[in-house]
């Protein structure tokens, strides 16, 4: 355990939030608090409907907590805003845009489409298989494809953290084990520090080092577990033994 | 997709498409004939006095006589220049107040009931007032057709815009987008499709605009054609200005339908 302030990539303190609308307010993170180290693949599961996007949108800046704090690097995140990657349960591809188009977006966005950034970006399409599907529009891709797209549009900008929502559950079952571990692939190669919101117990243990594990709404950190496959792949690490020890474990957690 | 590579299978199905869209054509120009073809022969045996009901060779003729008194060109051009121009401001300064709209919710909410209101009123009402602000020319013509067309273009690009994909927008504000990038990047080119539809609902709304205000007010064009022909009793006059009409807004249509595949290249 090497919690060094400067190993500390992303710091939730005591985060509270409540949404407000006409019907009446409700409290959807409650008193949370947790770590992303510099590097690490983090999960982060609950129940259904427990606040799981909300961690998200809160780590991306998108909403500011109620109460506590959340750092990035020791800054607050809302000015971090926009440095992050964020990857959504659909691939939510621009239809109008060729797959190097898309994969360029985040970089007109944030004015930072250089040549040299787009050299790079490009590469890691070429890389990664997308060579040969630059001047095709999403539509004409698989599921698959088009997710790995997704993907290298949010590596694009070069992202402190990757923050992934759900990011296979709008595929079908076969697709999802292939692409989640050509994501793990991705990630772990390109050394990025990545935090994953699931429902789905076993998605978190294929791809995480750590898991925590959040209540029912108001979300709060029921447990936070070291999972210690190391660098095993997720399929590989759904033929170990200890898989199903912790996805028992994890599942009673969950129910409680 | 390579030709020589079908099978005798794909071939034989592309051979009957081909047949089935010959046959759609033949019976579309055999409609055509028989009604032409029922009418001429109706007028000429008296069945119905062609007075009344004009008919197809009459109608010829017509069109010949405006053309030799060089008539012909000038009334197309003025309801086609009078439609053209409302048409234009219709659909410019209507999605123009569609995206301060998008921009501005609070405005959205204030001028809400407002736009169902112009909507509902039937824009004829306002003939008169029209004619008093504007004169009797062409200015009071393109007015009323800008004025019908316009609501239906802000409410059709409104919901166009309004209907932008809500992960999308989440995905660009996590990129750190500002709302003029969100509306530069995103709305415009997905509302792209609504923009042709609501291209093709104004074309049909122009000519109504533009007819309608000739109805009202006009000295020459084809709507003023039709009304003068209606009050002297030359149904010639009235059917051939009237068909005219239909190949001037078919026309306009297509071009509709070609700008739509030239600006829509990605496939769906």
């Amino acid at each position: 355990m090497n919690e060094k302030p400067d190993s500390r990539i992303l710091a939730f303190d005591g985060v509270s939030l409540t949404y407000h609308t006409k019907e009446g307010e409700t409290l959807a993170v409650k008193d949370l608090s947790f770590t992303v180290r510099e590097g690490e693949f983090m999960a982060v599961i609950g129940p259904s409907g427990c606040g799981k996007t909300t961690v998200l949108s809160l780590a991306a800046g998108l909403l500011a907590p109620s109460s506590g704090t959340i750092a990035v690097r020791g800054k607050s995140a809302s000015e971090s805003a926009g440095k992050f990657g964020y990857m959504l349960q659909k691939d939510e591809l621009f239809p109008w845009r060729t797959i190097q188009k898309n994969i360029v977006l985040p970089l007109e966005i944030s004015r930072k489409n250089t040549a040299e950034n787009r050299e790079k970006a490009l590469g890691l399409a070429k890389k990664y298989g997308l060579g040969d599907f630059l001047s095709y529009y999403p539509d004409q891709l698989s599921g698959g494809m088009r997710q790995r797209a997704a993907l290298i549009r949010t590596l694009a900008p070069d992202p402190e953290i990757l923050l992934l929502d759900e990011p296979f559950s709008a595929l079908d079952y076969q697709t999802r084990l292939s692409v989640c571990n050509d994501v793990y692939g991705i990630i772990r190669g390109e050394k990025k520090t990545a935090l994953l919101v699931t429902h789905d117990i076993s998605e978190a243990i294929s791809l995480a080092d750590r898991i925590l594990v959040l209540s029912k709404r108001p979300a709060t950190a029921v447990a936070m577990h070291e999972i210690g496959f190391e660098d095993l792949t997720p399929l590989k690490r759904r033929e170990n033994p200890l898989f199903s020890v912790w996805f028992e474990k994890l599942w009673k957690e969950l129910n409680i | 997709m390579k030709k020589q590579n079908f099978s005798g299978e794909h071939l034989a199905y592309l051979k009957k498409e081909k047949k089935n869209s010959i046959i759609v054509w033949a019976a579309r120009a055999g409609v055509l004939a028989v009604i032409l073809g029922v009418w001429e022969l109706i007028a000429a045996f008296e069945i119905v006095d062609p007075f009344i009901i004009s008919s197809p060779s009459r109608i010829a003729k017509m069109i010949g006589q405006l053309w030799e008194n060089g008539t012909l060109f000038y009334h197309i051009g003025t309801t086609l220049w009078e439609t053209l121009v409302g048409f234009a401001i219709a659909v410019i300064l209507g999605s123009l107040i569609a995206l301060a709209l998008w921009w501005s919710e609070r405005a959205r909410k204030i001028l809400e009931p407002y736009i169902v209101v112009l909507n509902s009123l039937p824009k004829i009402a306002l003939g008169p007032v029209i004619i008093i602000w504007f004169g009797t020319g062409s200015t009071a013509i393109v007015f009323m057709t800008v004025l019908v067309g316009i609501i239906v273009a802000v409410m059709n690009m409104l919901g166009g815009f309004m209907a932008t994909d809500k992960n999308k927008i989440t995905l660009l504000r996590s990129m750190g987008a500002s709302k003029a990038q969100i509306l530069r990047k995103l709305v415009i080119p997905s509302a792209l499709p609504e923009f042709i539809g609501m291209l093709k609902i104004c074309v049909g709304m122009a000519w109504i605009g533009s007819i309608m205000g000739e109805y009202i007010v006009s000295k020459a064009g084809l709507g003023y054609l039709i009304v003068y022909g209606g009050q002297v009793f030359r149904l010639d006059l009235v059917m051939a200005a009237t068909f005219i009409l239909c190949v001037l807004a078919a026309g306009m249509y297509f071009l509709v339908v070609l700008a739509e595949k030239i600006v829509i290249k990605h496939p769906r």
